[in-house]
């Protein structure tokens, strides 16, 4: 640990959150229809797309119509791209000749990349063709994010709402989203990227001369426009198997900071896009602040955790000052450390250093932030949204103490809220916990593993995590290209997205018929330094209640058995 | 003279008594007969601590749990049915006092015949047993008579003793038309007869509502009770998903996990505390309003009385005296004080009158006391002289109007001397009434008659106005009258010359802008405006038609209640809040004692977390069990008694009660699950 290197994590995490405002007041001006200095260029395309698909922008849907468009249209992306994977080996733009891919590996690439997650169970570089990577995967990179922005979009409407009826319309959303927001800004970073190092061609291979005088085949890809929205669209799936740790695709320092600030940018971006639309600004700073301080300590841990060399190996007289196994030392402790946190806080996914060597504790932040819900700030909207659910749970257990019926925004939270906020709450549970205790004890699924003991339950529980999060970075350690983890993983992927997306126009759908009530002096202040406070204490309760004992048999007794190895030599 | 400041002591009542050990003896009694499967469905939580329960009972017996040691297992389960039972027996001691009130209400029910006029022209009667009294029926009730059931006089006047129903013993007036023509069942007439039109149906009267209410028999689940399950159940889903999963879990880690300590990890984790708890905060909170006297017709009522942010409340009788009364006298020029108050007094020896008395009570207040002469002629007020007084001993005393009394004395307007005119001005000004005093045809002064403010009012306000209460007064007053009042009282509005079509006007626009709005009220134009009102309390001595429309009822008919009902339901709203905060802070500590002793046999590097120290796996494990079900029984008191409202913001009460609550709730477990740690193994149960 120096000096250096907590400033090179402050800059990283606070230069995010910073350029977030003006983003996020833009993004809002995009949800609310109101004018930018995009639209001479936009309109004409927008209109397009509107006549294409017979669809009336200006129709406002109730949430089901809502919900009901959004998965239609995912449903439909999904079979889309399933197609094009299988297919693979028969369409043009494969000057490597890569052969379809398998069902189960073409159902789980497919769920992960509609949903925004981007787990990868194979290697990019080996296994996609251009054609694959350009108009499937990146495809739904831009549409899977923009999918997340939707449901902010809705649920600020239903807060801003007087007795309503309608969230607003799911195909203008979707649409002004990536064409307003995702498209331009992807478009302004690939330039920056490319100025800077990163590979864009068409072209197959280059061929290196290497020291020895032997022959290497290198991947080149147009990697800078994918990075971009991999980034920007907080996907994380990356053209090359070793993700941003890839000297194309992350070749500098200064790229790994863009990179690194454009993970969590986006998120941020819709925190005040959300406080802006709703009228609420102060209250969004301070969900913002919340997720700022818990990322922020998350991080900070894993940098220290990170900055101790493992007691076993100080024990043998190894010498080795931090833990550098797994990063690359072009970025060093602290960019890795920063990146760690960031990626996992928001539902990223991207590395630039291997998870599964981060010491114990370090590995149990990264998959307790991811276990939160994807929320610090998570993804495009789909973070903000969990959040405030977050928020309204918080109001509803500490806020009757106030002496009020619990309301967040001027909304009474009653039953139903309630019931669709615990539903969206449950499934994370559901699915991490319940598959990785199957596959614990289970043949077929343990042969995935690279180690046993904790460090295997770890691999099995980081993975369902990050799948049921969104997340889709891997411990490493784990070959999940086979039908049992594929088909899981994928289920988990489907179930952390859209169970919770559906929860969250639910409770859009019975907010926006209640009345907006004015705040009073009785009213539970909801932007406060306490308000802040409670929740946090809120959501790590909440959520370390629901993991501590799984983490607790994972990275927990393994931290505990290091520190007694060390101790025991 | 009522006092505003309301004294609990004072409210003597027949309904709320305290904490007796009859009521102690039956709520347990109650607590096992409670522990019926089908009545604990109600209650999620609890009724999985049930089958929890019944499950370690069924596999100690069985010796299942035979790797702890069959007395471990039977401890474990014994301590899982008093989780059960306590939980039971708090609800059922909240139940209890409901109880004992209704019995006391059962009592007066009416079992002597009613005299049912069958032929109104002959007025013959037939005795009839209350239950076949439709509605319509004409009864007669005589002197002596208890009244058969809920009714409108049509007929006659009589005193009525309501101590039945209100607890108060002094005879009430009931005449028929107007708004004090309502008779409840139950009460007694003392004197004279009344002929009374049924108008309950049989089963269905106020003393019927009244006796299911206090007993809670049709205790339906509040809006915000039914969301606050909802959370409790979902906690429940998702404990029991962490509990369940740790078998794959274990499994793989080497650890073999004996059924009942997952059993009792899962009990321990789910919100046991609040769900034991929860009926008992909402059957406690309606007591409490019974304990002030005031009848709510359903839960859901008390729960909005928290959330009122306007309060309309009537400017006569709640804020001010009902009655003007004297606050000065002022002399004309050349008279000296005393003899202007002299002569004031004087001329209202005779007057009975509020506002005459008042007088007489302004002077003995001053040190002066006189009393009629011998033989004193009285001259009462008249429409026509518009003033009154005394003749006496040849000397006259006159007060009234001012107009009619500078006529009297034989000045016009503008012949009164300027000081008189002035503070007769002043007066009028103010919102006071200004009345002229003569003594022996000469003008002496100038009395200032005002509708007085009641004391400690205006402190009242400042604090609702700090619990975020907006208080509008509603009065027939002239707009001068009412806003001087207004800023005497401090209310933050007024609504004057109102008529009860603006003060429906009033509540509809305050609702549009999303505030809810509580009132009370008394007469039969009252009735539209109380059923639109969020929360709307009528007065026990009111009109039938007022009773029907609101959703509580105040048998003390004070209408400076409401205040008290809006703090009542805070503190409802507020307790249920401080359990649920305190419960689900309390699983962290159960999370250190049971984790550690679960795996710590397997993986020995576990035992690490094993902060508190505590002595053996099963002694964790027994601690905490113990713990999760001693916490209930420690906090029935405070679930009954109510955390204290304070009026100090939302903020401030936020930041004390998550102090108290939150962070409490996260040390004490740790605390008592170490001490009940070091009792069981110096005992070696464990």
């Amino acid at each position: 640990m120096n000096i250096q290197g907590w400033g090179e994590i402050a800059l990283t995490l606070g230069l995010a959150c910073l350029l977030g405002r003006p983003i996020g007041v833009y993004m809002s001006r995009v949800w609310n229809g109101e004018r930018t200095w995009l639209d001479p260029v936009m309109k004409p395309v927008e209109g397009v797309f509107y006549k294409l698909g017979g669809v009336d922008p200006a129709r406002s849907q109730g949430w089901l119509g809502y919900a009901g468009a959004l998965l239609a249209f995912n449903l439909a992306g999904f079979l889309f791209l399933y197609a094009m994977l299988r297919l693979q080996g028969v369409l043009p733009l494969n000057p490597q000749g890569f052969d379809g891919v398998s069902p189960h590996l073409a159902f789980n690439t497919a769920v992960s990349f509609v949903t925004n997650t981007n787990w990868q169970s194979y290697g990019g570089e080996t296994t996609m063709s251009s054609l694959t990577q350009m108009a499937g995967l990146t495809v739904q990179n831009f549409v899977s994010a923009a999918t997340g922005a939707t449901i902010a979009a809705a649920l600020a409407r239903a807060f801003i709402a007087n007795r309503g009826s309608g969230v607003g319309n799911f195909w203008a959303d979707l649409v002004r989203t990536t064409l307003w927001l995702l498209l331009p800004l992807s478009f302004v970073l690939a330039i920056v990227l490319v100025g800077l190092g990163v590979t864009q061609t068409l072209a197959a291979n280059a061929t290196a001369t290497t020291l020895e005088g032997g022959q290497q085949t290198l991947s080149l890809f147009q990697t800078a426009s994918q990075l971009a929205i991999k980034q920007l669209g907080i996907n994380g799936g990356g053209v090359f198997n070793a993700n941003s740790a890839h000297p194309f695709e992350n070749p500098t320092p200064l790229t790994n900071l863009i990179t690194a600030v454009s993970i969590n940018v986006m998120g941020w971006a819709a925190f005040f896009a959300f406080g802006r639309s709703v009228l609420a600004k102060k209250e969004a700073r301070a969900l913002a602040t919340a997720a700022f301080l818990i990322l922020f300590a998350c991080t900070a841990g894993i940098y220290v955790a990170e900055s101790q060399p493992a007691p076993a190996l100080v024990a043998a007289g190894i010498e080795q000052p931090v833990n550098m196994e797994g990063k690359e030392t072009r970025f060093g402790l602290a960019a890795s450390s920063a990146w760690a946190g960031q990626t996992t806080g928001a539902s990223n996914g991207s590395v630039n250093a291997m998870h599964g060597s981060l010491m114990p504790l370090s590995g149990g932040l990264t998959m307790f932030l991811m276990a939160l819900g994807e929320i610090l700030p998570g993804g495009i909207g789909s973070g903000i949204a969990i959040m405030v659910v977050m928020a309204m749970l918080s109001v509803f257990v500490a806020g009757l103490m106030v002496g009020r019926t619990p309301e967040y925004l001027g909304k009474k939270i009653e039953a139903r809220e309630i019931q669709f906020a615990m539903i969206a709450v449950l499934v994370l549970p559901l699915a991490i916990l319940g598959f990785t205790a199957i596959a614990a004890v289970l043949p077929t699924a343990m042969e995935g593993l690279l180690n046993h003991g904790p460090h295997g339950l770890s691999e099995m529980l980081y993975a369902y995590i990050s799948a049921s999060a969104n997340n889709g970075s891997a411990f490493a350690g784990l070959t999940a290209n086979a039908p049992w983890w594929n088909t899981t993983l994928g289920i988990s992927m489907l179930a952390g997205r859209f169970v919770p997306a559906v929860a969250v126009l639910a409770i859009a759908g019975t907010l926006v018929a209640k009345p907006r009530l004015a705040p009073s002096t009785g009213t539970l202040p909801t932007h406060g330094p306490l308000f802040i406070g409670l929740l946090i204490g809120v959501i790590l309760i909440l959520g370390g209640l629901q993991f501590f004992p799984a983490l607790s048999l994972g990275p927990i007794v393994e931290h505990f058995q290091m520190l007694a190895a060390g101790a025991g030599v | 003279m009522t006092q505003v400041a309301i004294d609990h002591a004072s409210h003597r009542t027949a309904l709320a008594g305290g904490l007796s050990g009859a009521i102690l003896g039956r709520a347990l009694r109650d607590a096992f007969v409670k522990l019926n499967p089908v009545k604990l469905v109600r209650n999620p939580v609890i009724f999985t601590t049930w089958i929890v329960a019944l499950l370690a009972t069924v596999s100690a017996a069985a010796g299942i749990g035979s790797g702890q040691g069959f007395g471990f297992a039977l401890q474990l389960a014994l301590w899982l049915w008093a989780t059960v039972l306590f939980a039971n027996v708090a609800e059922s001691v909240a139940e209890g006092r409901g109880k004992a009130a209704a019995d006391s209400l059962r009592a007066t029910r009416v079992t002597t015949k009613a005299k049912l006029i069958v032929d109104p022209i002959t007025g013959a009667i037939v005795p009839t047993p209350a239950h076949e009294l439709d509605v319509g029926a004409i009864i007669l009730v005589e002197a002596g008579d208890v009244i058969a059931s809920d009714g409108e006089i049509i007929e006659g006047v009589a005193s009525v003793n309501e101590a039945a129903i209100t607890g108060e013993s002094a005879p009430v007036i009931r005449e028929s038309g107007g708004d004090r023509s309502a008779v409840t069942g139950g009460t007694t007439v003392v004197s004279d007869w009344i002929k009374v039109r049924i108008t309950a149906k049989p089963g269905a009267t106020f003393l019927d509502r009244m006796i299911a209410m206090v007993e809670g028999a049709d205790r339906r689940k509040t809006p915000n009770e039914l969301a606050l399950g909802v959370l409790l159940a979902g906690l429940t889903l998702v404990f029991l998903i962490a509990v369940v999963t740790l078998l794959g879990l274990g499994a793989y880690s080497g650890v073999k996990l004996d059924p009942i300590v997952l059993g009792a990890l899962f009990i321990t984790l789910i919100p046991t505390t609040i769900g034991g708890l929860l009926s008992a905060v909402g059957i406690a909170g309606m007591d409490r309003l019974l304990k002030v006297n005031v009848l709510a017709t359903s839960g859901r009522a008390v729960e909005a009385a928290g959330d009122v942010d306007t309060l309309l409340l009537d400017k006569t009788g709640t804020i001010t005296f009902g009655n003007r009364m004297a606050v000065e006298v002022i002399p004309v020029p050349g008279v000296r004080p005393e003899a202007a108050l002299r002569a004031a007094i004087m001329g209202s020896l005779a007057d009975e009158t509020p506002e005459g008395r008042s007088i007489i009570e302004l002077g003995r207040n001053a040190g002066l006391s006189l009393s009629l002469p011998v033989g004193a002629r009285a001259i009462p007020f008249s429409a026509v002289t518009r003033q009154s007084g005394v003749d006496a001993g040849g000397k006259t005393w006159r007060k009234g109007a001012v107009d009619a009394v500078l006529k009297t004395v034989g000045l016009d307007e503008g012949q009164a001397p300027a000081e008189f005119r002035q503070a007769v001005d002043r007066i009028a000004r103010s919102g006071g009434t200004p009345l002229a005093v003569a003594e022996d045809g000469v003008l002496v002064g100038v009395i200032h008659l005002k509708d007085v403010v009641k004391p400690g009012v205006k402190e009242r306000f400042a604090d609702l106005r700090r619990m975020g209460l907006r208080t509008v007064m509603i009065t027939g007053d002239n707009p001068v009258t009412a806003a001087a009042i207004a800023s005497e009282a401090g209310v933050d509005d007024f609504l004057a010359e109102a008529t009860p079509e603006d003060k429906m006007r009033l509540i509809k626009a305050e609702q549009a802008r999303g505030r809810l709005v509580a009132m009370c009220g008394d007469g039969a134009n009252d009735a539209p405006a109380l059923a639109q009102a969020d929360v709307g309390v009528a007065m026990q001595t009111g009109a039938q038609a007022a009773r029907e429309a609101g959703n509580m009822v105040d048998l003390d008919s004070d209408p400076t209640k409401v205040i008290e009902i809006v703090e009542v339901g805070k503190q409802l709203l507020i307790t249920r809040g401080a359990l649920t905060t305190f419960s689900i802070a309390n699983d962290v500590a159960k999370y250190f004692a049971i984790i550690p002793a679960m795996f710590v046999v397997g993986l020995p590097a576990l035992g690490a977390l094993n902060i508190m120290g505590l002595h053996s796996p099963q002694s964790a494990i027994l601690s905490a069990v113990i713990f999760n079900a001693l916490v209930i029984i420690a906090l029935i008191p405070l679930a009954l008694r109510g955390v204290k409202y304070r009026a100090i913001g939302a903020g401030k009460l936020l930041s004390r009660n998550l102090l108290i609550y939150g962070l409490g709730g996260l040390v004490a477990p740790f605390v008592g699950i170490k001490l009940i740690d070091i009792v069981i193994s110096a005992l070696g149960l464990a």
